[in-house]
Formats: structure tokens, sequence, C-alpha cells
């Protein structure tokens, strides 16, 4: 691995690898000239605006738009049997999630609608206002059909169908079983259970959904603006679904306003306005209002899940056990499907702990709702506040200290390689030293000494602690395996320039994270280039390798590995060409600052902008059969490990007014192993944006759906999120424990931070409401649960 | 409604006429008819603060303001405050502590941070926290935002 003159790649002078290096595309979305998919305008472009059903289950008796096409500025109105004469529909399926099972669903709904939301008609006129009006002209007659909407009676024989071909409206189960679960438990002195509820929640990117399709008649191609994760993923499946070859279409994704999951899917109303540019023979541009993006974006995380924990006298944990269940809306979601978030709670609980005993049961069901699927930290957040719930539970049935029975149970430090209780393999990790960390950090036996004081005064602060693991670097044992052509590779081309410049191109994409920052400071530390010589491409399947994109923590571990190999391949050919016009040999010649080095004493040889200009322009004067070549590329996918797990500690500080049941943050805190971290700034602030999220979902996120399947909510004003003033400052703290797998050895970071922030959230206010006997285990924690567990509505 | 009207309006600094529907919303007014887009469109409902931009002096979210309301007044957008330079240490404070992501909310973040530094010399965190509160950011968590507001605040005050 180690390169020839001893360093790494990764140690040589001058190395970007390990700073705070700022972002090289910031400047452009702080003057407001950055450019998202709602700021484009082609020629001729007809916007669309769709008409969405009023109800959560109907039957569509008939669609009238003889008034609403004669409104000004219409261009067409479609239904969705129209539109289904260019597009076929889909189910949202995967082979190696065994019984999973879905619907068709269609662009547009066809005959039925069934949540309240769907498509049932695509206005398009020359403008969005002007489509909106001819909406209102539409006159739709629907029988309302019995709404399925309650999950806990979704598999009752008196509940209906929602898809009667199917059979029930089980969409998925999964069942576990690991060690002798009833001997431990039996052999536990102490058993507690509780059954956790989590409050349906969504992404709310700031930007909505926007999607700008435009098919050229006379090239037969058709080219999508969208902001999504996954490229090549959207271009695969828009022409699978349009009848097209995948090279009639291309991606281009420029500036994307906040992602977290909610862009990494296919929607029917995205798949829609692809059609209806082929079909119209025109750009199309459609951008989700708020009220749409409530209504159709995925939402995540609405669970019931029963825990157990067994538990001895001495703080040994026996066994897990957990009865999950999940209910996703009408469809399966494509093409990722909707049981993943479910699969992820079995695989994930106990993850932390040395205990092998373990039984689980995940069931998945449809409802008349809007459909779920996988937002950033995929079930993680259920996993890790079931298990960490369950913990301090345990830990307060036996009377010891929620730090005492982590340090009894986590895996040790020098445990490693082992396995989840699900079987799921852990290379390296650092639960001990992070925990040790944490508490250094954030002064644990002074905050108890504090929280003692206060209560004397009638102030209730409690303190949280979750320790938690991440799925990051996923190889195709997500979604490849399971028959969806969703790429787990990722490649990365890097070339030189004739001024000596560096162009990168690769498939991961860009939504803030830093892709191309970390990307450019790859590249550069390797070559021994400036970072500003270098130019990242992304989000193009014109212009960059075939890969899987940004999503599941996968940017920096997957494609900054295949940057790193591409990066090294360049420089070697560099050398090669150097050393002919140098006489010399390559072993003896470094780059370092732009320029090839003697590696004995650094002395500047050749300027690297003088090497590519005679490799461009005087190729005449190079030796015969010296061919230089000057781009390079690689690409890197993860074969050993399925997943880079990486894991963490959080801690929470907070107050509680027992009188209005209102929870003050004071302060959170959070160390994390993501193996080399490449950029500690970027990391800092994944994590920190990532903890927020958590937090909402902890204090704030409800999707409110009464009884008929009305999202009461659909609105900024009434779906509360998080604001700077109810947000804490966030430490954050790091351990390194670097993947062998790669030779950056970075894992990825992008999910820790809402992993863990809502159990460790609720551990504090039942910690702070100990005196009061009171225990929650329902998040969000509004004052309203707060009050009800006081007894005091 | 659909008729049009005739406005005139300065927008930062230049002289624009136009006709619009009365209808139209600031936000899309600047965003349609001038491709200043800049001012993003996050709710529309006067929520999330992407569309804040200012006018005769004043921060407003533009997406509640209807354009023929700005008849006679002086707009000033993200373009603009860049362009002048009058945010440009603000904007290099944002920079340095990686005080954005996606960049969606960054204008109307920067143009409400601006107005707190103008009519506050050195604001504290909790002001700081409280002044951006109406700004959504989905991405940073907020303390990058207020570490950036805070240390252009101290830097604007050092003599």
């Amino acid at each position: 691995m180690s390169e020839a003159d001893g360093l790494s790649v990764l140690d040589r002078p001058n190395s970007y690898i390990g700073k705070s290096v700022p972002r090289p595309n910031l400047e452009r979305l702080m003057q407001g000239r950055g450019l998202y998919v709602s700021d484009m305008v082609l020629p001729r472009m007809g916007h669309v605006v769709f008409l969405r059903s009023p109800h959560a289950h109907a039957k569509i008796l008939s669609i009238d738009s003889t008034a609403a096409k004669r409104a000004p500025g219409v261009i067409a109105i479609v239904t969705g049997k129209e539109l289904a004469e260019v597009i076929t529909p889909w189910v949202g399926v995967l082979s190696h999630l065994k019984g999973l099972k879905s619907a068709p669903q269609h662009a547009i709904a066809i005959d039925r609608v069934c949540w309240q939301g769907e498509a049932v008609a695509a206005i398009v006129a020359t403008s969005r206002a002007l489509a909106e009006d001819a909406a209102e002209l539409v006159d739709v007659q629907y029988e309302p059909l019995e709404a399925v909407t309650e999950m806990r009676t979704a598999l009752d024989p008196a509940t209906p169908v929602i898809h009667p071909s199917l059979g029930d409206n089980l969409a998925f189960e999964r069942n576990f079983e690991a060690g002798s679960v009833d001997q431990a438990f039996a052999e536990a002195d102490a058993v507690v259970e509780a059954e956790f509820v989590f409050g349906r929640h969504t992404g709310v990117t700031l930007e909505p959904r926007a999607v700008l399709a435009d098919w050229n008649a006379g090239e037969q191609r058709l080219t999508i603006y969208q902001g999504t994760q996954a490229p090549h993923m959207v271009q695969n499946l828009a022409a699978l679904h349009l009848g097209l070859e995948e090279a009639q279409v291309r991606i281009v994704c420029k500036d994307v306003g906040g992602s977290f999951g909610i862009k990494v899917h296919i929607y029917a109303d995205e798949m829609a306005t692809y059609a209806l540019s082929k079909l119209l023979r025109r750009p199309i541009e459609f951008v989700a209002d708020r009220v749409e993006s409530f209504n159709t974006d995925i939402h995540a995380r609405d669970h019931r899940c029963k825990g157990k924990i067994g538990v001895k006298n001495d703080g040994t944990i026996t066994a897990f056990e957990i009865d999950d269940l999940t209910g996703i809306g009408p469809y399966s979601m494509y093409p990722r499907t909707s049981a993943i978030e479910a699969n992820q709670v079995v695989n994930l609980i106990g993850g932390p702990y040395t205990s092998k005993n373990y039984r689980a049961r995940a069931r998945v069901v449809f409802q008349n709702k809007n459909v779920m699927c996988q937002y950033r930290a995929v079930g993680h957040p259920i996993a890790c506040s079931v298990t960490e719930g369950l913990v301090d539970l345990a830990a307060m049935k036996i009377g010891i200290d929620p730090v005492e029975i982590r340090r009894r149970n986590l895996i040790s430090d020098d445990a490693y390689p082992c396995a989840a209780p699900s079987g799921l393999r852990f290379e390296l990790l650092s639960h001990h030293a992070s925990l040790n960390k944490v508490l250094e950090m954030m002064d644990y036996d002074g905050l108890r000494a504090e929280q003692a004081a206060l209560r004397a005064n009638n102030i209730h602060r409690g303190l949280g602690i979750a320790s938690f693991i991440e799925v990051t670097n996923p190889s195709a044992a997500f979604y490849g395996v399971g028959g969806a052509k969703i790429s787990s590779q990722d490649g990365v081309a890097v070339r030189m320039d004739a001024t000596g410049s560096i162009i990168c191109q690769t498939s991961i994409t860009e939504q803030g994270q830093g892709s191309e920052a970390l990307t450019a400071q790859i590249v550069a530390s390797v070559l021994g280039v400036s970072m500003e010589r270098v130019r990242v491409i992304l989000g193009d399947t014109d212009n960059t390798p075939y890969g899987g994109g940004t999503w599941a923590s996968r940017g920096a571990g997957i494609g900054g590995e295949a940057a790193l190999q591409a990066a090294k391949i360049l420089r070697n050919n560099i050398l090669q060409v150097a050393s002919v016009i140098l006489q010399s040999q390559p072993s003896e010649l470094d780059i370092g600052n732009n320029a090839v080095i003697n590696a004995s004493d650094g002395a500047p040889r050749i300027e690297l902008k003088d090497l590519a200009r005679i490799v461009y322009f005087r190729p005449d004067t190079l030796p015969p059969g010296i061919q230089p070549e000057l781009m390079a590329t690689r690409h890197f996918v993860p074969r050993e490990y399925p997943f880079a797990f990486t894991n963490g500690v959080q801690a929470c500080w907070l107050e509680v007014d027992t009188d209005t049941g209102f929870i003050k943050l004071l302060k959170h805190w959070v160390v994390e192993d993501c193996g080399t971290i490449i950029n500690p700034q970027l990391v800092d602030e994944q994590i920190r944006g990532g903890v927020v999220q958590g937090l909402g979902a902890a204090l704030f996120e409800k999707c409110i759906y009464d009884e008929r399947g009305q999202l009461t909510n659909a609105n900024m004003a009434d779906y509360l999120v998080p604001m700077s003033g109810e947000m804490p400052d966030i430490d954050v703290g790091h351990v390194v424990s670097r993947t062998a797998e790669t030779e950056l050895g970075a894992k990825g970071a992008g999910e820790a931070g809402t992993a863990g922030a809502a159990a460790a959230v609720a551990n504090a206010v039942n910690d702070a409401l100990c005196p009061f006997g009171a225990i929650i285990t329902e998040i969000p924690l509004t004052p309203q649960v707060v009050l009800t567990a006081l007894g005091k509505i | 409604m659909n008729g049009q009207v005739a406005i005139s309006l300065e927008v930062n600094g230049e002289r624009v006429e136009a006709q619009v529907a009365p209808r139209l919303n600031l936000a899309d007014f600047l965003r349609e008819h001038l491709a200043l887009t800049g001012t993003h469109v996050g709710c529309e409902h006067g929520v999330c603060g992407a569309c804040t931009v200012r006018v005769n002096g004043d921060i407003v979210r533009s997406c509640l303001m209807l354009a023929v309301q700005a008849q006679d007044a002086s707009v000033e957008t993200i373009e603009g405050l860049s362009d002048s330079g009058e945010i440009a240490d603000l904007q290099a404070a944002f920079r340095e502590r990686n005080a954005l992501q996606c960049g969606f909310c960054t204008p109307g973040m920067l143009m409400a941070a601006q107005d707190l530094l103008k009519h506050e010399a050195l604001p504290n965190r909790d002001r700081i926290r409280e002044h951006l509160s109406g700004n959504y950011c989905r991405c940073t968590g907020y303390q990058a935002i207020v570490d950036a507001v805070e240390s252009t605040a101290k830097a604007r005050r050092a003599p």
C-alpha cells in the first residue's frame, strides 16, 4: 500500500488531508449565483402543475377537463390513462428482501387514488400560475373508499385490503433469531419491556423537488435537469420506463437545495414530467410547492416498536427482543423499496453491545397515507432509540448509572473484527474510547453534581447518553444484489490539461456535503499540486464515469478512494514522462508545488505546465515510442465488508419545565469515528447538521394525519422544524479507526448525527423526570406528551 | 385580475419599469422578470425566510409582498449586496466557517444577518440566534452560521 518512498500518498508534504480547507464552490452560492433547477428556463418551456387527490382512497369516476383546456396559457391537460401510453408503471420490490410485495404504480393515478396528494391529472401551461388557474377548472368526480390509516389494525381481517391482488396489507415481514433468547431472558435478574413510538416525519429540503425534462425530438434524446443524489439511477429508470436506451437519456444535476435522502428516489410526478416532455415534445418543468412537498416527498420513521431487554444485577445485558411495526403508505417506493428501513432496524438493534441473544420481528404494512422510504440515517434513529432506551431502562431497573451499564456491555475496543447480534460484521470500532472522550468533553461528574443541586430548587435537568453504530460505504449488498440498477461502485477520471491544471470527473454528487472539496483535496494531495489547480466536475451522466452518487454516507469513502487511485495512476504517468524529458528515473522524481522535483532533495526540475506544454504541443521533441497518457480513470467498490460500520456516542443536557412541558436543549456532544478525516470542518458540520435533524425529530417534527388519511399540518407554519433559536451549540470530537479496506481509510459521516440525537434527548428527558417516576418512550417529545406523562393533563 | 399594471422601482440601484399582473409577488417578479434568481422560494407562505430581500432598507419576505406594492421602492437582493461589497466580510466569514452547505437558505440568511449587524454593534450568540430564527436552514444546524455572524460582528467592531 505504501509508496516506494515510504510515505503514504496521504502523508506527503503539503497534503490537504486532515485540513479544514474551505469548499471551492461556496462563492457562487453566497452571491445568489448558484443554479438550482427552479432557476432554469429553456425556450418553449412549459410548466406542469399536478391536480392531486383530496381523498386518501377513492375511485376516480370521471375527469372533465373541457373548461380547463380553454383557460389562458394552457398547453395540455393529461390524465393517467393518456400518459400511460408513453410511460410504463413500476413495482418497488427487491429480490433479496424475500417476500416483499407491492402493486404497480403509475406516473399519474388511473381509476383509483391511494393517498391524499396522489396526482390525478397534469396541467401544462405557459406559466405555473396559469397552470394552477386551469387546475381549478378540472372537474374530477370521486367515489370515496374506506381509508386504511391505522397501521396497528392494517392486518386485521376486518380492514379493507388496499391492493386486492396482493391478498393482504402486509408488504414485508422479517423474522430473525440468534443465540438462546428464551434462556437468556430466563437467566436475567430483571426484564424490562417498553413500546417505543416514533412520529412520521419528513425531510423538508428547503428547495422543493424540481425537475426540468427536455425531450429533443430531433436528437431523440431526453435531457433531465434534476437535483438528484443518484444521476445514473435516474438515467437507467427514465430510459427503462420511457422505452429508451440509456444513451438517449442524460441527467444533469446542478446545485441542489438539500437532499437528505428525499432526492434519492424516483417519484411518480418526476416520471410524469419526463413523460410529458416526450409526449409534448418540449421542455417541461415541475417545481413542487410546499404543500405538495409535505404530501408527496417521502415520509419516514412511522414506527411502533415493542422492545424487551434482559439484564443481570451486575449490569450484564443478556438479550434484546423487538417487534417492530411500520406503515409505509400504499406503495413500496421505487426503486429502493420501503422495506429497507424496517430491515435496517432489525440489523442495527443491540449493535454496540456484546450480547448475542437477539430476536426480532419487523412487519411493514400498507396504508392510505403518503409513501415512506429512506431518509437520512435510514432505520438508525429507530434502532438507536429502542436500544439505548432499553439500556437506560435496564440500568434504572437494577439501579446502576447509565454510563456504567454501557461500560460493562459495549463491545471492547480490542475485540475486532467481530459481528453484531444480527450478524453484520464490524471491522474496527471504538465504543469505549468514544465514550471516554465524550465524558471528558462534557464533564459528566460536574453535570451530575449540577443536576442534583438544581433539583433542590425544583429545576429539572437531565443527561442522556446514546451509543450508536452507523452503516456507511455500502457495497452491492444494499441494492445491487436485490436486482436494483443502483451502482455501488464509483469512478473518477483525472487528467492534466495543457496548462498543467487538473480536471477531475467523479460520479459522486454534491448537495452541500463537500463532495467537490474532498475530491479536490485528495487529488491535489496525491498529485502534489495546489487545490486551486484542481477543477471537479460532477452531476452529469454525459461527462462523468458511471457510479452510484452520494447517499448512505458513501461519497468520501467510495468516491474518495476512486479519486485517490486515479490520481496515483496519473502521478505515475506524469513521472514517466518527466523521467524521459529529464533523462532521469521515475523513482528519483516526485511532484510538489505544481512542479516535478527531485525525490531526494526536493529541488524543482520542471514545472507541470511546462511538462504539459511539451506533451500536448511538442510531442515531436519526445523520444520515439513515448506516448504520454495524462488522463487516468479508476473505479472502486468495497468488496471485503458489505458495509463499513462507524460508531460514536452522543450526549444531551437539557431542562424540562414540568409546568409547561417545554424542553430546553442546553448542550449536545458527539464523539464519532469515521476513520480517516479528510476535512475536519466538513465532518463536524455533517455531524452538527445531522444532529439538528435528529433533534427536530425528537422534539417537533410529525406529519399529523387524521383518521381519514388527511395530512393536517402540510405547511411550514404547522409542521415545526428546528430553527436557530431553539438549537444548542454542539461540541464534536473524534476517534479515528481507519478502514483497512481502502488506502484512504475513510468511512462515512453523513448520518451519525441523525442516528443518535433523538435517543440522547429521550434518555435525557427520562433522566430529568426520574424524580416523578415518569417514563416517556415516544417522540416527538411535545409539551403535550411531557405533561401527559407527568399526569398533568 | 389579469390586467397588467405598470410599475416603476429601483432594484440594486438600477431603474426598472415593468408590466406585471397584480397578483405577482415580489419574489416571482425578481426571479422571473429580472432573472435575479438568488432570491429563493422555499415555502411561499412567509415562514422559511429564503426569499428575504431588502425593501427601502428593511428586510421583508418577498413571497408575502406583491410586486405592485414595490412601486417607487428601492429593492436590494443578494446579487446587489454581493456586487456592492457591502457583505464581503460576512461572506468571507461564512466561507471560512463553512456556514452553508446546500446554499439555498444562504442569500436570505445573509440578508437577515446583515440586518442584525447594521442595527446592533455586538450582538451575543443568543441575539444572533433570535434574529435568525425566521430563517430555516436544514443543513448546518445553525452553529456555523452563528459563529460566522458573531466573528463578523467582532471584526467590524475592532478598531
